[in-house]
């Protein structure tokens, strides 16, 4: 199986004289740094959007929906606003305004991180080399092995530690370029602003609470990577992976069991 | 001391001065659009300026989505209000015929108006919706006199820069710039599905922005003042809004 990697360090000519014998980072700087731009940042538009979605736990679809009208479904939930029949006698405090502020910060920085990475890996080849599936395994065959492996709960190949696998990079393409798009694009349509410029944005999904819903349902399918994504990063060697994702480092040591 | 080579010194010099004109021609940008919201101070002023700045440029002159009359609501959702004060309740008794609003600041005529004097200007209806930062919405036509038509009247000074306008209930008060100010769709609103505007949802005149959400539709309105600053206005913040954590600029 060859490793398609490319080091992402062609201008330090100099430093490579004093890493002769040291491989090239497992992860790209530019990588490392996004990354975990990118996690401090979902984690903020986590936390805001439980807090926004506090204050009316409803959906619906189509364009309007509110207290009087049947929702789609109900999140089981106490409200933070009392006129909402959310079953609960009590209301939870009201924490929507930190909470909008953060979102839409939140929202701003992860969306120019995500441009950054997105110029560099096109730039870089990243995409190509590291993220699309390697040529011997562009069959559902290699797929399927993946899937098998994962399933016996088999210790990751020793290859894993300095490239993905078909499976991780199926993941990490539809997080990059359909989840996150996506996201996006169903919390634009949300934007009364926005929608006055780009009507088309919200009238494709089927109006304003179709957009929300959308929304929601997005954010739950990145919260469900993010579980399985870190349960694979403990079940592969939490230090590693973790150190491969902090410094750089690549060499594989044995884990301490 | 290291050596610099002569393609890197040439390069950071070029993304030097690039990134130089480019910071030069986005305060240009800044300053002509005036694209800084006046909650843009503390931690959260960043995002809030870049999308307030975004915003401003995409949607100068757009248009809130209208909707066909048979998508208005059947039973549209009233939010809560907070109990109506002695004033209100005074004029509510009298059917509102004394009910005055009064346009202040940056006019050459400023001027006190009835509701009756507010429906001598041409008559306006459209179709759109309430959009609650909670999540919830709900359509509606609003009928009422477009607020361009009443500030041009007054002969509205050309360095007014924001509007605010007051509820006749305490602490509850709001500005919008002159984008949202002389926006066709921005309705001093009087009327709503072809009945008089009930008091739940803002009578006897409420001003409909709906380019932002609900909060910015204030409800009871008594006072507007045209401004270049927004300084001397409560906290300085813009609005009620921010004062109690929220932005004051709601087109998110």
């Amino acid at each position: 199986m060859g490793l398609h990697r490319r080091t992402c360090y062609a201008s330090d000519v100099s430093d490579a004289a004093t890493r002769q014998n040291s491989q090239p980072p497992r992860h790209a700087t530019l990588v490392r740094v996004t990354h975990w731009i990118t996690v401090i940042c979902f984690l903020a538009l986590l936390i805001s959007g439980v807090e926004i979605l506090i204050s009316h736990p409803r959906f619906y679809w189509g364009e309007v929906g509110n207290s009087l009208t049947p929702p789609l479904f109900k999140i089981p939930i106490p409200a933070s606003r009392a006129m909402v029949p959310s079953g609960y006698a009590y209301v939870l405090p009201d924490q929507n305004g930190w909470s909008r502020y953060l979102h839409f910060q939140a929202a701003w920085a992860a969306v120019l991180t995500g441009f950054v990475y997105a110029v560099w890996g096109l730039w870089t080849g990243h995409f190509r080399d590291n993220l699309f599936p390697a040529p011997g395994d562009r069959t559902w065959g290699a797929f399927l092995r993946v899937i098998a492996t994962h399933l016996r709960l088999r210790q990751p190949e020793q290859a894993d530690a300095h490239s993905y696998n078909v499976l991780q990079r199926a993941a990490y393409l539809m997080v990059i370029f359909v989840l996150f798009p996506f996201v996006i694009w169903t919390g634009l349509a949300l934007s009364p602003g926005f929608n006055s410029a780009f009507p088309a944005g919200v009238n494709v999904l089927g109006g304003r609470q179709s957009a929300r819903t959308l929304h929601f349902f997005a954010s739950l399918f990145l919260l469900l990577f993010l579980i399985v994504h870190v349960a694979m990063v403990f079940l592969a060697g939490f230090y590693t992976r973790m150190r491969a994702m902090i410094t750089g480092t690549a060499t594989a040591h044995q884990e301490p069991t | 001391m290291s050596k610099i080579s002569r393609r890197k010194f040439i390069t950071a010099g070029l993304a030097a001065s690039a990134g130089l004109s480019g910071l030069t021609a986005a305060a240009g940008l800044v300053r002509r659009y005036q694209l800084i919201p006046p909650d843009s101070g503390g931690f959260w002023g960043p995002g809030e300026t870049l999308t307030y700045g975004a915003q401003r440029l995409l949607t100068r002159h757009s248009l809130a989505r209208e909707f066909p009359s048979s998508m208005i609501s059947q039973v549209p959702f009233a939010n809560e209000i907070a109990p109506l004060n002695d004033s209100f309740q005074r004029l509510q008794a009298r059917g509102f015929l004394d009910w005055r609003v009064s346009f202040e600041g940056l006019v050459e005529r400023p001027a006190s108006l009835s509701l009756s004097d507010l429906k001598v200007f041409p008559v306006r209806s459209q179709i759109t919706e309430v959009v609650c930062e909670e999540g919830w919405s709900y359509i509606a036509e609003w009928i009422g006199t477009p607020l361009v038509d009443v500030l041009n009247a007054c002969g509205l000074l050309p360095q007014a820069r924001y509007v605010v306008y007051f509820s006749i209930q305490p602490d509850w008060w709001e500005s919008i710039d002159m984008a949202d100010a002389l926006h066709p769709q921005t309705l001093l609103t009087w009327a709503m599905n072809g009945g008089d505007l009930p008091v739940s949802f803002g009578g006897p005149l409420r001003l409909r922005v709906p380019r932002q959400l609900g909060y910015k539709s204030v409800k009871f309105i008594t006072r507007l003042i045209a401004t270049d600053s927004l300084k001397g206005f409560g906290k300085g913040l813009g609005s009620a809004s921010p004062e109690g954590g929220y932005a004051w600029y709601a087109g998110i």
